[in-house]
């Protein structure tokens, strides 16, 4: 059972079959769904229907969000319970922009958004300035999540805040985001968030085409978030993540500082969240604050934990496979949904703390 | 347009004194034909000066007739007499015979809005000397001070010998002073409203302080004007220290909730490192249980209803203490050393008995009823303390003295304290930590159940009733530190009397993101939370 112990050289990234799964993946998200949504007839039995790619574009940026608390939890060993907040924040941010191409086509034909008019508001408050500008906006969605990340986790994580602790602090700090998102002087539309939108640049959003764009988008994005993944876990960066998981004690002892290992990898994840945030909004096409509740966080780790923290893949079957359970049971038995989930969450941490792919791994060992 | 009102008041007020000044002169204060007359006239002054009359003649016959006006039911014949016909019958209005047929052509007597306000004023003046205590309160408390009103009023406070009632004429008998008159009695006055810091007396002597938009005074007595001043600022003072007070206690009762959540959670806490994110579905459970013994009490006992509240305390206590034993035992056992994955499972746990509750009862919330000596509230000035608040400040002091003797002088105490700070030693000399655990979980459990069936007192019952302390209770446990429940009392009460003194000002939203910051910010300082226990615990 003991591994000898050796310093792994440089390996490539991944191995020849490693490559291909990636680029099938690649080549299914790119061409073959956009082929079969676009080009196939709706008579035609291969044709896939809007409700499905919207579904599956859904749930890669889910998976993306599962990838990035998998950084955070699964290889450095920190539950994150906020990072619901990074990916609303992240869709905020983009949200604002999408909110500003609507023009004049809203409800009360007004410059400003609905909810503005609504409120009797003359005009956009500050932080709405330059959103209008999509290059400004993309920048948003990386710098707010990661901002805020920054910020936050150099505070923590400096006076070492850690394990159950860090995890609650968290919480609170999604769920007074949710708060603050939640009151309509925020200016961000209080409890209906943002709805609507019309055109990106200048396609529309209800446009297929630009759909399948924003599909093959999110599919892109996945893969590259795995991709990064890989690559930081290889590295002497990831090396020491994982140590800080293991014994951060020990790593301290041995001369290192985790404060900026730990900052690091935090801001990223939060980044990240952010980004796979801008990518579901407006293939959603709706955010608002309920994104933000606790509820919703948590259940980002039991995705990680479904599907096996701390391996590569783990993390997007988790995401996938609860995913696709909660759209199955919301549908078919909403009342049974928090029973299965409550379920899920005890069964996965007392039966399967490794997850799916852990599981899988150890059936692989003992088989060869 | 305020002035002219003032002037027709001021009218108002010169006419009523007149006529009172004619009925005082009467050796017997009986009603007159003469001066029920005036109602008959077709000038509103008249109108009034004659209802005035009549409340100044202070009998039965007088307020039968102002009742009587005010219902429509009055008449005039046209030989100007008055005449009420009540359920066809008439009798004389200022005699009081009966009428045995029905005279021709009468008249009904009208009101306009303005006389119909001063004849509701007029038959609270009359009440006012009623023998029965209750109505006398009752209109004491509806008349409305005035010069009109200040002879039957200073009547009816030499003749009052109840003290609450007494208490409030005098009040309301300075508010009348203070219309007019001579500015020694008016400074008088002023002297007696300012003795009660209410809204109401700041509104009285407000006016007196301001000047009129034309730039002069609107009081134009400098001494009345100058005891008005001081008055006000008085009241002011005083309302500012009941403002201030009443944050204390409401910030008080906040902080005696989230002390009886978080007490619970900090058991647990100390001892298995663990956050119970389950924790806030004890409250839920112990809320339903005290529905429950309500039912109970209502089909069975209800005639020891008011009672029932007593026997949900045990119920709560061991229904969620038996909840909590089941999944420590089943589930949270066997997650030791594994904070994190406990967290995760807790808060499915949390999730499965939220929906499971809503299958049983139903997602709406249920109706839990305050017992009568628990609605009703103590007012002091211009505070109200409701009786459930300070019930619940009390009820929780005493769960925290219970736990405190149960931590420091029993055995079971001792081992939980043994356990908490050296679990590996604790075990070495014999401390059965396996049970230790289980009756901790049991005992944290409990307390939630405990902190439900008061938090049943004051909010609704519903299946997410948990969810909305629980973040707060969190953050107590994270400032309080663990181990010692001193940490945990200091910081509920700081965090409720805070929250409470910042959201008049800011707001409840940004009064929890700036408690969320000050915490943060606290943290740096002592990362262990308030009270850490010392010694050599290294963290792992």
């Amino acid at each position: 059972m003991a591994t000898p112990f050796r310093i792994p050289g440089r390996e490539p990234l991944f191995g020849a079959r490693g490559w291909s799964a990636i680029a099938a993946f690649l080549a299914a998200v790119t061409v073959l769904v956009p082929l079969l949504f676009l080009a196939v007839p709706e008579s035609s039995p291969f044709h896939l229907s809007a409700y499905a790619v919207t579904l599956v574009g859904k749930i890669m940026c889910y998976c993306a969000v599962a990838v990035a608390m998998n950084l955070i939890w699964g290889y450095t060993g920190i539950l994150s319970l906020g990072h619901g907040a990074f990916f609303a924040l992240g869709g905020y941010a983009f949200g604002m922009y999408l909110m500003r191409m609507i023009g004049r086509e809203g409800q009360y034909q007004s410059e400003l958004p609905d909810f503005m008019v609504f409120l009797d508001w003359k005009a956009y408050p500050w932080y709405w300035s330059f959103t209008d500008h999509f290059w400004y906006a993309l920048a948003l969605v990386v710098l707010v999540p990661g901002v805020l990340a920054f910020v936050f986790g150099f505070f923590a994580f400096r006076s070492r805040i850690r394990g159950v602790y860090f995890s609650i602090i968290t919480q609170a700090l999604t769920f007074a985001l949710m708060l603050l998102f939640f009151r309509n002087d925020t200016g961000f539309g209080g409890n209906n968030g943002f709805t609507d939108f019309k055109r990106i640049l200048d396609y529309r959003v209800s446009e297929p085409s630009t759909r399948a764009f924003l599909f093959a988008l999110s599919g892109v994005y996945l893969a590259g978030c795995l991709v990064l993944t890989r690559a930081i876990v290889r590295s002497r960066f990831g090396r020491v993540l994982t140590a800080i998981r293991d014994s951060e004690s020990r790593l301290m002892f041995s001369g290192y500082n985790p404060l900026w290992y730990k900052l690091s990898v935090w801001t990223l994840s939060a980044v990240l969240c952010g980004i796979a945030g801008a990518l579901y909004v407006p293939q959603v096409g709706i955010i608002n604050p309920g994104e933000m509740s606790p509820a919703n966080s948590i259940e980002v780790a039991i995705w990680v934990a479904v599907g096996g923290r701390g391996t590569l893949l783990g993390p997007v079957i988790g995401a996938a496979v609860v995913n696709g359970a909660k759209s199955f049971f919301t549908q078919s038995f909403p009342e049974y949904w928090l029973f299965f989930l409550g379920a899920l969450f005890v069964a996965v941490t007392l039966f399967l703390p490794r997850g799916i792919a852990g599981w899988v791994n150890r059936h692989k060992e003992s088989g060869s | 347009m305020r002035w002219t009102l003032r002037g027709v008041r001021a009218l108002f007020g010169w006419l009523s004194l007149l006529v009172l000044a004619a009925t005082a002169a009467a050796p017997a204060m009986a009603l007159e034909a003469e001066a029920v007359a005036g109602l008959m006239s077709e000038e509103v002054a008249d109108k009034a000066a004659a209802v005035d009359a009549i409340a100044a003649a202070g009998d039965e016959a007088a307020l039968a007739l102002l009742m009587a006006l005010q219902e429509g039911t009055l008449r005039a014949t046209p030989d100007r007499r008055l005449i009420i016909k009540e359920r066809g019958k008439l009798r004389d209005a200022v005699t009081g015979e009966s009428l045995e047929t029905e005279p021709d052509d009468l008249d009904k007597v009208t009101l306009n809005n303005r006389l119909r306000s001063r004849v509701e004023s007029a038959i609270a003046s009359l009440r006012i000397l009623s023998r029965d205590p209750a109505q006398r309160l009752e209109a004491a408390r509806g008349i409305e001070p005035s010069a009109a009103s200040l002879p039957i009023l200073s009547r009816a406070l030499a003749a009052e010998t109840d003290p609450a009632i007494r208490d409030i004429l005098r009040h309301a008998e300075a508010a009348a002073r203070l219309q007019g008159g001579e500015s020694q009695a008016r400074i008088a006055a002023i002297a007696t409203i300012a003795e009660k810091a209410d809204g109401r007396a700041r509104a009285l002597l407000q006016p007196l302080t301001e000047k009129s938009t034309g730039g002069a005074w609107a009081e134009s007595d400098a001494g009345v004007r100058q005891a008005a001043i001081e008055g006000l600022a008085s009241v002011e003072r005083r309302l500012l220290f009941y403002d201030y007070a009443g944050r204390v206690f409401t910030g008080a009762s906040l902080g005696s909730i989230l002390l009886l959540v978080a007490l619970g959670l900090a058991i647990t806490y100390g001892l298995l490192g663990v956050i119970n994110m389950a924790h806030g579905e004890m409250l839920m459970i112990g809320a339903y249980a005290t529905f429950a013994t309500q039912q109970v009490f209502r089909a069975h006992l209800p005639q020891a209803l008011d009672w029932y509240l007593l026997c949900a305390l045990p119920v709560a206590f061991l229904s969620s203490a038996a909840v909590g034993m089941v999944l420590e035992r089943t589930v949270i056992r066997w997650l030791y050393g594994r904070p994190l994955e406990t967290l995760l499972a807790t808060w499915g746990i949390s999730l499965f008995l939220i929906q499971l509750v809503r299958t049983l009862f139903g997602a709406q919330n249920v109706e839990v009823a305050n017992p009568s000596w628990m609605s009703g509230g103590i007012e002091i000035a211009s505070l109200v303390l409701p009786w459930n608040r300070i019930v619940i400040i009390g009820f929780s002091a005493v769960v925290l003295l219970l736990v405190w003797v149960m931590l420091s002088r029993t055995r079971l105490g001792l081992f939980i304290r043994g356990v908490t700070q050296n679990r590996t030693m604790a075990a070495c000399v014999g401390v059965p930590t396996g049970r230790v655990d289980l009756l901790a979980f049991g005992l944290g459990s409990g307390i939630g159940g405990l902190a439900g069936c008061a938090l049943s007192q004051i909010g609704n019952v519903g299946p997410d009733l948990g969810q909305s302390y629980i973040i707060d209770s969190f953050m107590v446990v994270v400032l309080g530190g663990v181990g010692q429940l001193i940490g945990t009392v200091y910081a509920a009460l700081g965090l409720g009397v805070v929250s409470k003194m910042l959201e008049p000002h800011i707001g409840a939203v940004l009064t929890k993101i700036l408690v969320l910051v000050l915490i943060i910010a606290f943290i740096q300082k002592r990362p262990q939370g308030l009270f850490a226990l010392k010694g050599r615990m290294v963290e792992n």
